[in-house]
């Protein structure tokens, strides 16, 4: 510890630490633009000079590292006029035109000029012109003028996102933030930039010059787009959402957000929300008061179950609907004596559903995972379904943590891999039981019981010795592995692994709530989300779901909900095809416009508020299902508020899910081996991921949001005689798509990626199903 | 150009023409004599440190810094690489010297790193040489070869089990990268950007491991002190100003070129040498340690002697040894606008101070020169470069204000005479009769 006196407050802090790290303990405030405390430090700005005893210059508080029984004076002659003088610097070719700025009311430049600029200017010479970038559709470069070269946007890139995007060419006053050769800012993290900008030269595109910033409400809420439960302040006016930012919270989203959190507010306000209920009568959509659109449904709710029995009504809700709306589905649907409900649409095995021991998790607290000596992550696009985890994971492998990934394409994770294994979705098991087999063998083990014949890889042992010779380790299960056919497998052999080399078992969760729903009771007591649609039933009730993008198979989905009688589809959208298979859309809030909880994967329980009135007609899902209920006659369903409801499902006042337990008991390993046919790898693609997010304009034209293509790398091209950029037509069951080939070496042999959840691709059946690829 | 003349020549002995580089010669001249002894004898390392610290090498980069102490704070026992660096970026206005090291004598400069890397226990070495002197580049790889095929660098130099690589980099020209440590940057194939200091290079300098750069100057000196003794060395010239050095004479002298002479030698014997000032004109300033060092009237420099303290004394820095000649034809203020022209395209533009500070100083002197100056401009000047100075990254700041600030310490007058009567003290007739150029412009 060192001992340190800041304008005669006195301190001791961590050796190591800077002068601006002893200033924030003692809540001395030292002005700075470039200094940011996730950032590395960069000492251009020079706003941040202070006067320390004995040194004969002002020194950079974010530099200068604290020696003992130092003396530092941040408002001393000397150390105020640098900071004046740096602070004309910053003001002579910085416009001075904050009232036309969009940063303006919200610009630090703007803050700290009012505290260090001068009233008038003494630089009469013509200003800096800097030229606009065109850098893709989320951050406007427009206003380059603006830009004080704190060069934040440039390490945030470089230490964040993982990729320099953005640089600094040229010198002296020339130096521009640019991108290289014209290029687009792509990463999934960039409007995290937007934020650190101190001026208004880095702004949000779909934000700019819509609103002031005094103008805006600031409200709290949650994230609804991954299981990390991201903070989000979201921002209105007049009871519009305006804009959505990151609330720090150190513990779940540090500082950040992605873009699909940050720009996903679009389709909020956008002309294709569902706004009124609607009933189809006689093959026409007749829109209707909300009383007669529950009777029509409570009628045939009731006309159906009473005649064929509960087992022909099933729900389905999307994992991303609140901790109240699964309650109450759930319960609605047993009331009417089903049990055919879940809320897994993505996932294709449940065999391992008799055999949890308790909720699936991550296994460890999220601020946990950057401790870890080594991690093994299986089956994941991590980058693209989990940004801020990979962001963790990222910042993790900089210091010691030994990060694997076995997986089922090479994309380039931005993160500095220990190992990696990239294999077919059907060889996921095989690679584990390797993985497991060299662990035993590192650790002298017997072998599990029904591993099988495997061998081991070179690559298989070097992960292997990683989990082994860390003192903490993870292993954790990403999305693919929890939405392959041999989900049960794969989460026994990673059980088995974690056992061996003393690990936590983990899964990272496809939905906001992938343990609320757990947690509502919202899993099977009858068919799970696979079998309601392989033995149809006649009532189908769809909560927060669209059949073509946000199922496993929905091939099989929408042959059954073509036939059913009834179909009720409630969401706050409805795409083309929802309106050729349902008979009733009832209008529900999106998470900005009802209140409710999300789980998120480390079993923190956030619940938030409702921030906007609804739009139209729509009304909060809680809600809904609970007027339902009591048309139904169907008992205990007069709840007053959602928190009553949340009271029911976790007690008061609970902070932290409790029964988190990722393993299986009771499940023999028996490994099914496969036969070697072409088969699909489905990824989800990051804007693409639920009914918001597609219609999110912006964000719709990025790069991630480009057409799916049939991905195939050369050995396949070449062994189905195809070439990269033709035309192909994908078949899967009785349904095709016509896509263009394209090369790609990242994806294993034998595999066709096409992407699912969009809707060139909805007449495809299962994610990781057998596929056939003909030329067009 | 060559070296024109000298006074007990050390570095440059016998190695003035463009016939003598060659490693036959330089072995002729008693090259490569120390290395072969250093090595035979494994002398320790630190009577190889002990021995520059008794010679009173001052850095002859600019700085001053003595070479021996520097090397002492080199953690000789830090497990793995360790680096040697030399400074071969000789971009700053007014400096010529070290391209003429390099292209008459580059033995010197390898056996002198050779000799730093054995007592600082480096085992790898570049010498950064500057983007625009291509052909010295391509001269000082010649020289490597035949250094490498001799085995004098390379693996277990001469069978000692020393072995120490070195390896020419070429830069492409820009100022800052003669900034050590945006030099480092720059060899690491980065942004020529310098890094804030601390830590400095010898605990964390070329690809974080530590590093000693410098100057070509003095790695060539290295050999020649160690054959005559330190503290013949230090005889040569005056106490604590050790050897000779090699001065860069340029602007309005009869023979411009390279000089080595002793420290201390009186300046009236440098323009001597020289031939006098050119056309037998007055002398009216000279800036005398390249162009980031404050200038010096004429009548004050005449009684100056050329080494580091008399020149600090006379309030100015003997800097890299450029001594740029002034004659009563300059105009004070046209010199200014072209050396803050200079500082302002070469500013890395890293550091608010500096990016923005260069340009304002140029934007105000070129506005004066230009007949546009304003009453208040020499004190807006004055206050600029004292918002610069002691605040930026490196020393790029303080080398732009220094010329502005003793400019208009000496020529407040001539300055003011500009924003006055928006036009030059100096008759435009006699600036161009000084120029050089037969015909005066048109008015």
């Amino acid at each position: 510890m060192l001992e340190i006196e800041i304008d005669g407050k006195q301190a001791q802090v961590a050796d190591g630490s800077t002068v601006m790290d002893a200033a924030q303990q003692l809540g001395v405030y030292i002005p700075h633009f470039c200094y940011h405390k996730k950032l590395s430090i960069a000492a251009n700005c020079r706003m941040c000079l202070v006067q320390v005893e004995k040194a004969p210059k002002p020194l950079p508080a974010c530099a200068t590292p604290v020696t003992n029984c130092m003396k530092v004076f941040t408002h001393s002659e000397l150390a105020t006029k640098a900071q004046k003088g740096v602070m004309e610097f910053l003001l002579i070719n910085h416009p001075l035109d904050c009232p036309v700025c969009d940063q303006g009311g919200e610009c630090q430049l703007q803050d700290m000029a009012v505290g260090y600029g001068d009233i008038k200017s003494r630089y009469q010479e013509e200003k800096r012109v800097v030229f606009h970038k065109k850098v893709g559709p989320l951050i406007s470069m427009e206003e380059m003028s603006r830009c004080i070269h704190c060069t934040r946007c440039v390490r945030f890139g470089q230490e964040i996102a993982g990729v320099m995007e953005l640089g600094m060419s040229s010198r002296n006053m020339h130096s521009e933030i640019t991108t290289f050769l014209g290029r687009t800012v792509d990463s999934e993290l960039s409007g995290n930039m937007i934020d650190l900008c101190p001026v208004g030269a880095l702004t949000s595109k779909p934000f700019r010059y819509s609103a002031r910033s005094w103008e805006l409400q600031r409200r709290k809420t949650v994230s609804p787009h991954d299981s990390l439960g991201a903070n989000l302040v979201v921002q209105v006016k007049h009871d519009k959402v305006m804009r959505v930012l990151p609330f720090e919270n150190e513990a779940v989203n540090e500082c950040w957000i992605s873009d699909k959190e940050r720009f996903s507010y679009e389709a909020l306000n956008s002309e294709q929300r569902l706004t009124k209920p609607m009933v189809r009568q006689g093959g026409e959509w007749k829109v209707v008061p909300w009383n007669v659109a529950l009777d029509y449904v409570a009628h045939a709710l009731r006309d159906i179950t009473a005649t064929s029995g509960g087992d022909s009504l099933a729900a389905l809700a999307s994992p991303s609907s609140t901790v109240e709306e699964l309650y109450l589905i759930q319960r609605l649907v047993g009331a009417l004596g089903s049990g055919n409900i879940d809320f897994r649409p993505r996932h294709s095995d449940f065999s391992a559903d008799d055999y949890r021991a308790g909720i699936p998790w991550l296994g460890l607290p999220v601020a946990e995972l950057e401790n870890q000596d080594a991690v093994l992550v299986v089956g994941s696009f991590l980058r693209k379904d989990h940004p801020l985890l990979a962001q963790r994971l990222r910042q993790a492998a900089k210091k010691y943590t030994e990060v694997s990934l076995v997986s089922v394409t090479g994309d380039d994770q931005l993160i500095k891999l220990h190992s990696q294994i990239t294999v077919a979705p059907s060889a996921l098991v095989t690679v584990l039981a390797s993985i497991v087999k060299a662990a035993a063998q590192i650790n002298a083990v017997t072998l599990p019981i029904g591993l099988p014949e495997v061998d081991v890889s070179t690559e298989a042992v070097a992960i292997a010795k990683s989990l082994v010779s860390g003192e903490k380790a993870a292993v954790l299960l990403g999305n693919v592995a929890e939405q392959s056919e041999d989900a049960a497998q794969i989460r026994l052999l990673a059980q088995f692994l974690a056992q061996v080399v003393g690990a936590s078992l983990g899964v990272l969760g496809d939905g906001a709530n992938s343990i609320g729903g757990y947690l509502a009771g919202a899993t099977p007591k009858g068919a799970n989300a696979k079998q309601m649609f392989e033995q149809p039933r006649q009532a189908y009730l769809l909560m927060g779901l669209e059949a073509e993008s946000d199922l496993y198979d929905s091939q099989i989905a929408l042959s059954a909900l073509a036939e059913a009688k009834l179909v009720v589809h409630m969401g706050a959208f409805a795409s083309d095809t929802v309106m050729k298979y349902a008979d009733v859309l009832l209008p529900t809030s999106p998470y900005t416009e009802t209140s409710g909880t999300f789980v998120n994967i480390e079993g923190r329980i956030q619940s938030f508020s409702g921030l906007v009135k609804p739009l139209g007609e729509t009304r909060p899902g809680w809600k809904v299902l609970r007027v339902l209920a009591n048309i139904l006659n169907c008992t205990g369903f007069d709840y007053n508020s959602s928190e009553e409801v949340r009271d029911e499902v976790f007690g008061k006042d609970a902070l932290f899910a409790t029964g988190l337990n990722s393993t299986l008991q009771g499940l023999n390993l028996n490994v099914v081996p496969r036969t070697a046919t072409l088969q699909r790898i489905a990824d989800v693609p990051i804007y693409f991921t639920d009914a918001l997010v597609r219609r999110a304009t912006s964000l719709q034209s990025t790069h991630d949001a480009r057409q799916p293509t049939a991905r195939m790398n050369g050995l396949t091209l070449a062994s189905l005689e195809l070439l990269s950029g033709q035309m192909v037509k994908v078949k899967q069951g009785g349904g095709s798509a016509d896509l263009l080939a394209e090369l790609d070496d990242k994806v294993p042999s034998n595999c066709v990626l096409v992407s699912a959840a969009h809707w060139s691709t909805a007449q495809l059946g299962a994610m990781f199903g057998p596929i056939s690829v003909e030329r067009a | 150009m060559a070296i024109l003349s000298s006074i007990n020549p050390v570095l440059m002995a016998g190695a003035t023409s463009d016939d003598g580089w060659q490693l036959k010669d330089y072995v002729a001249r008693g090259g490569y004599e120390m290395l072969r002894k250093i090595l035979s004898e494994k002398i320790p390392q630190e009577q190889v440190i002990g021995e520059m610290k008794t010679s009173v090498l001052r850095g002859r980069g600019g700085a001053g810094f003595p070479t021996g102490l520097k090397w002492s704070f080199m953690p000789r026992s830090f497990p793995g690489d360790k680096y040697v660096v030399c400074n071969t970026d000789e971009g700053e206005p007014g400096t010529f010297k070290d391209r003429d090291i390099l292209r008459y004598n580059p033995h010197s400069v390898i056996e002198g790193m050779a000799i730093a890397a054995y007592a600082m226990g480096a085992t790898r070495g570049y010498n950064y040489i500057h983007g625009e002197i291509f052909e010295i580049y391509e001269r000082f790889e010649a020289a490597l070869d035949e250094a490498r095929a001799a085995g004098l660098i390379g693996q277990n130099i001469q069978g000692s089990g020393f072995g120490f690589e070195l390896f020419a980099h070429h830069g492409y020209g820009a100022y800052i990268c003669g900034e050590e440590t945006s030099l480092l940057e720059s060899i690491e194939g980065k942004k020529g950007q310098p890094r804030f200091k601390p830590p400095f290079p010898a605990s964390f300098g070329l690809y974080g491991k530590p590093t000693t750069i410098n100057n070509t100057e003095t790695f060539a000196a290295v050999p020649f002190i160690l054959k005559m003794g330190g503290e013949s060395f230090l005889n040569l010239g005056k106490p604590n100003n050790g050897g000779t050095k090699l001065f860069s004479v340029s602007g309005h002298v009869n023979k411009p070129g390279n000089y080595e002479i002793p420290l201390g030698t009186p300046f009236s014997t440098l323009l001597e040498m020289c031939g006098g000032v050119r056309g037998g004109r007055k002398l009216k300033a000279v800036i005398p340690g390249g162009s980031s060092s404050p200038v010096v009237p004429g009548d004050v420099m005449m009684d100056v002697t050329m080494d580091y303290d008399s020149i600090s004394k006379a309030g100015s820095m003997l800097g890299s040894g450029a001594v740029i000649v002034m004659d009563e034809t300059t105009c004070m203020v046209k010199a200014l606008d072209r050396l803050s022209y200079f500082y302002y395209e070469e500013s890395c533009g890293q550091c608010t101070p500096c990016r923005e500070g260069t340009s304002w100083l140029y934007k105000i002197v070129h506005r004066i020169e230009n007949g546009q100056g304003r009453p208040d401009d020499l004190d807006l000047l004055s206050s600029v470069t004292n918002n610069i100075m002691g605040r930026t990254i490196c020393a790029l700041g303080d080398a732009a204000s220094m010329p502005v600030q003793s400019f208009i310490k000496h020529f407040r007058d001539e300055f003011a005479y500009h924003i006055e009567h928006k036009r030059c003290l100096v008759p435009r007739d006699v600036q161009w009769a000084g120029s050089g150029f037969h015909q005066p412009p048109a008015n």
